[in-house]
Parts: C-alpha cells; structure tokens; sequence
C-alpha cells in the first residue's frame, strides 16, 4: 500500500474492515495504516463511507467483520474492538482525541470555556485548580481565543471560535492521535482558512496523527500527507497527497480532482 | 401494637427483598443498588426510602431514634417514630447515645456515633451526577468506569465563579476511593463524620428506587482541588442557647426587625448541653422551664 515496510509499526492498523447497514455496504475491505505523527486525509462524496470508516477506525462502531489495532506507545498493540471499555475510554480521553464538525456534540455548552478545556486534565486525575486553570488559559491563547474569554460560556462564542476551543478541548492532554470529522465544515471561508492554519500548525508543532475526513480537496492538499479516497464504501485510491491529487490513477478520482472549482 | 398489619408493617418478601439489597449494598460501597420501592403510607419526598429501609432493619429490641433537620419534635420525626411504635411496638427515644436504629433527614447527629448503631438517611436523589448528565445510562456507565471528570468540572465552574467551592449540602464524596456518592442532603459540614464512621449507614431512595450503603469504618472523602480544599462551612455564632462552637447551626428569625437566634440544628445536643449547665447568650437555665 504505501512505501513504509513495516506494517505492524503503525500507530493504526485496520485489516479487512467490512460493514453493511442492511442491505447498504457502508465499508468494503478497507485497510488502513496510519503512522505515528502521520495525516491521513479521507476524502469521497457523501454517503461514501468516510465518517463510517471514521467511526469504525475510533471503536465507536464495530465493523461486521476485520480488525482495527492500535500500537499504544510501549509498543504493544491493542484491538479496538475487543479491549476491554475501560481501557478504550482512557485511550479516548488521553491518547486520542475527536474533534467533531459540529463543535456543540463534543463541548458543554454550560460550562465556562475554561472547564471546557480542563475536563480532559481533570478525567485524567488532575486535581489542582490553578494548574489546570493556567493550562486552560495558555491552550485558549494556543488557539488564538482571548485569555480573559476563559470564564465565558461556549454559547457566547462564534462558530469558528467554537471550532477553536474544540481543538483546544482536545488537544490539551496531547494525544497521539487526533480523528477529525469535517473540521472546518460550516465555516465560511475566510475563518476555515485561519483554522486550517491553526490545525497544520498544531498538528506539525506536537507531532500529533490524524486521520481527517473531508469533502474539501484544498483541505485535504493542505493538511495531510498522504490521502485516501473512498467511493461506495471501498478505498479506490491511496497515496501520498500530492500524488493522489496531481496524477490520479483512478476515474473516480480524476472526476473528484477535476471537479473542484477553479477560481 | 395496631392490629392488621405485620410487624413494621412491610410484608416479610419486601422486607427480605430489601434486605437482599442492603447486603448487596453494604459489600459495594457507594454502588446504587435497584430495588422494588413499595407505596407507603407517606408521600415521596417524605422519607419513603429511608422507612422501607427501617422497617427492613428493625427487630423487637431496637431503640429507634428519628429526626428531621436534626430535631426530635418536627412533624416528619414524630409522625414516622409514632408510625413504627404502632407497627413494630418498638421503644422510641430522642436520645442519640440510646438508639440503636437513626433514621434522618438532612442531618447526622452531633454525638459520635458508635459500632453497635445504624444510621438510615431518607435520599430525595441518589445520582451524584444527575444535574450534569441527564441520561442515567451514560451515568452508570460514568460510575462503571469510575470516570468522575464531570464532576470536578461543576467544582471547577465554581470554583472560577465564586472564588471557593459553593455547594454548601449534598455535596458529593467519594467512597472507599473507588464510587462517587451524594451524602443526601445533610450540609457538608457533617461530610467530615460520614468518614471512617463507626456505626453502619444505610441510605434508602424511595421514588427512585436505590439503596446505597457505607460500611463501618470506610474512607469517605469530600471531593475537592489540592488547592482548594474541602471546608466545612458554619454560622460565625455560638448557639444562642446553649454556646456551642461546634455544632450546625440553624438561623431563626425571631422577630420583624432583623432579630437573629442561631441555635444548635441537632435538638437532643442543645437539650443535653443545657441540661449539663451551658447556657448560651440568649438561653436560659433548663430548670427555669
């Protein structure tokens, strides 16, 4: 699949990955291997299966059949799938992090931006107020949101500062491995601009994975190194970025890529 | 003892059903345990937890002792001792050194409780969580996992807001190191007795049907930050009547001009401090009556 010769040195490695919604098929053989401080861009029209995959890659969802591991930074690797709750919930708020499209599914909308932040540093057993508090602060600063906005409720907030304390909420415990779900969709584009910076600038600075699902090609060609294109449920076409993008092999991909506006 | 109806009134199936929750409860610490809540003769919000779990407990040679608020003599104390003195025909007492069955709403008696003694608290909600996360699927599922972050937000949202942690009752702990609980509604100032407690107590949810139980001499810890750590908060003022420092304090408002009287919340201490010959500023001689 891709030029790295050690398979089982990935960060994720999905095998055979196969879900069907009923009579639809959701997913069909995907492998993916994503490696450590790597950005994998899925990319494919709606109903193609990417938040599927998605779902499937962060143990949200089982796959009907294949198996999703995850090598954990001793080296050892886990299955997704049939470890224990526990153990996938501490990976959920340490290792891992999602980041959702609509930034009001992952934040409390009641809680002051700077509990927002802090929820993660305190699951994980952090229990001294002005330590969790500076951490806060400097993550809002991180993300270019008003140190003294900490103690504001989310819902006095625009979308794309929302957006921002969403990265802010996740990154704080430094995880591994970032799962993004349209992460500047609903934006307009003057804000996905700057988020997008902030995200490549973030992602490169901590050396942080992600596996990042979008309609959006620029995104995609601006963030991530390698890309994944998905049609019906099926990965049609992998490869580094501007590979993929410059000389698409695939016909579903020579539409996808001729098919983005040119202004 | 009032004809017709068996002892403590229960039926013997409830009263082994409850029981069977109650072990259940005393050997997971903390862990809200289901159980079948019959109707009682009270309405919810009264104590109907707390009475199923009594009438479960209680045997002939018990002592039952019932306060509400921390007094003897309000309408919810008396009516549920006189309830179980004509249904079980057990001796009743306000003294808390001679119970050995308490039950109680909103108050743990200021008088060290010891081994041979149970005390039954009357739960309203049993969820520590239930403010914060509505589902009670997700918070058993929180609770499975010991996964108590959203509890130290509300903590830390006060603590952002108001300079110091706000809950002044109910407010939750952690027992044996291991299920976050809410004490029912006594003040966080008697937090600290539930810790390594000698006697056995037990709480009883009625309308929403769990009982919870902490073992003799199990850790209770208030929940707190290091650098905010959990305080107990009291009037500034000796009780009026008998000068004590150290007990709950009650503010009654005694006449139309701003009048103030703070007296002891537990009645059977002011009583026996008074008795013992401490008078507080605005008290009299126990004698003078």
């Amino acid at each position: 699949m891709t030029a790295v010769p050690n398979g089982h040195d990935g960060l994720i490695t999905a095998r055979g990955l196969y879900l069907s919604f009923g009579a639809i098929p959701a997913l069909v053989d995907v492998d993916i291997d994503l490696w450590p401080g790597e950005v994998l861009a899925v990319v494919g029209e709606s109903g193609s299966g990417k938040t599927t995959l998605l779902n499937v890659l962060s143990g949200r969802v089982a796959p009907d059949a294949g198996a999703v591991l995850y090598t954990d930074p001793e080296g050892e690797q886990h299955d997704v799938h049939t470890m224990p709750a526990p153990a996938l919930r501490t990976l959920h708020r340490s290792d891992w992090g999602f980041v959702h499209q609509d930034p009001k599914q992952n934040l409390r909308m009641n809680v002051s931006a700077g509990g927002n932040v802090g929820e993660r540093l305190m699951a994980r057993g952090a229990r001294h107020y002005g330590t969790i508090r500076a951490e806060a602060i400097d993550w809002l600063t991180q993300v270019e949101i008003d140190a003294d906005r900490v103690d504001d409720l989310p819902r006095t907030f625009s979308g794309g500062m929302l957006q921002r304390l969403q990265i802010a909420r996740t990154l704080v415990t430094h995880p591994r491995l970032v799962f993004m779900d349209e992460p500047t969709g609903g934006l307009d584009v003057s804000v996905q601009a700057r988020l997008l910076d902030l995200i490549r600038t973030l992602v490169a600075r901590l050396g942080i994975a992600a596996v990042l699902v979008t309609h959006d090609i620029a995104v995609a060609r601006l963030l991530a190194h390698r890309i994944a294109v998905m049609q019906r449920g099926r990965v049609v076409e992998t490869g580094l970025t501007d590979q993929v993008l410059d000389d698409p092999q695939h016909a579903y991909t020579q539409l996808l890529v001729s098919s983005v506006l040119q202004v | 003892m009032t004809e017709g109806y068996n002892f403590a009134y229960l039926d013997e199936q409830t009263k082994r059903m409850i029981r069977r929750a109650l072990l259940k409860a005393v050997a997971i610490p903390g862990h809200q345990v289901p159980f079948g809540s019959r109707e009682m003769p009270l309405p919810y919000g009264w104590g109907t937890g707390g009475i199923q779990v009594t009438a479960s407990i209680l045997g002939t040679n018990d002592v039952l002792k019932v306060i509400d608020q921390g007094a003897d003599d309000t309408t919810n104390a008396v009516s549920i001792r006189r309830f179980f003195a004509r249904t079980a025909d057990v001796a009743t007492t306000t003294h808390t050194a001679d119970a050995t069955v308490i039950q109680t709403r909103h108050r743990i008696p200021e008088k060290t409780l010891r081994d041979n003694q149970i005390i039954v608290y009357q739960v309203p909600q049993p969820e520590p969580l239930y403010r914060l996360e509505s589902s009670r699927v997700e918070t058993r599922r929180m609770h499975g996992l010991a996964d108590y972050g959203l509890m130290h937000v509300k903590l830390y949202e006060d603590v952002a807001r108001f300079g110091q942690i706000s809950i002044s009752y109910d407010y939750p702990v952690l027992v044996n190191q291991r299920y976050l609980m809410s004490p029912s509604p006594i003040p966080a100032f008697d937090n600290p007795k539930m810790d390594r407690m000698p006697a056995l107590q037990l709480f009883g949810a009625g309308r929403e049907k769990r009982i919870y139980a902490i073992p003799p001499w199990t850790a209770v810890r208030s929940l707190d930050f290091d650098d905010h750590p959990f305080r107990a908060i009291n009037a500034s003022e000796p009780c009026g009547l008998c000068g004590a420092t150290d007990s709950y304090l009650d503010e009654v408002v005694i006449d139309d001009r701003g009048g103030r009287l703070f007296v002891c919340s537990d009645t059977d201490h002011c009583a026996e401090r008074r008795a013992a010959g401490h008078i507080g500023k605005d008290g009299f001689a126990e004698a003078a009556e």
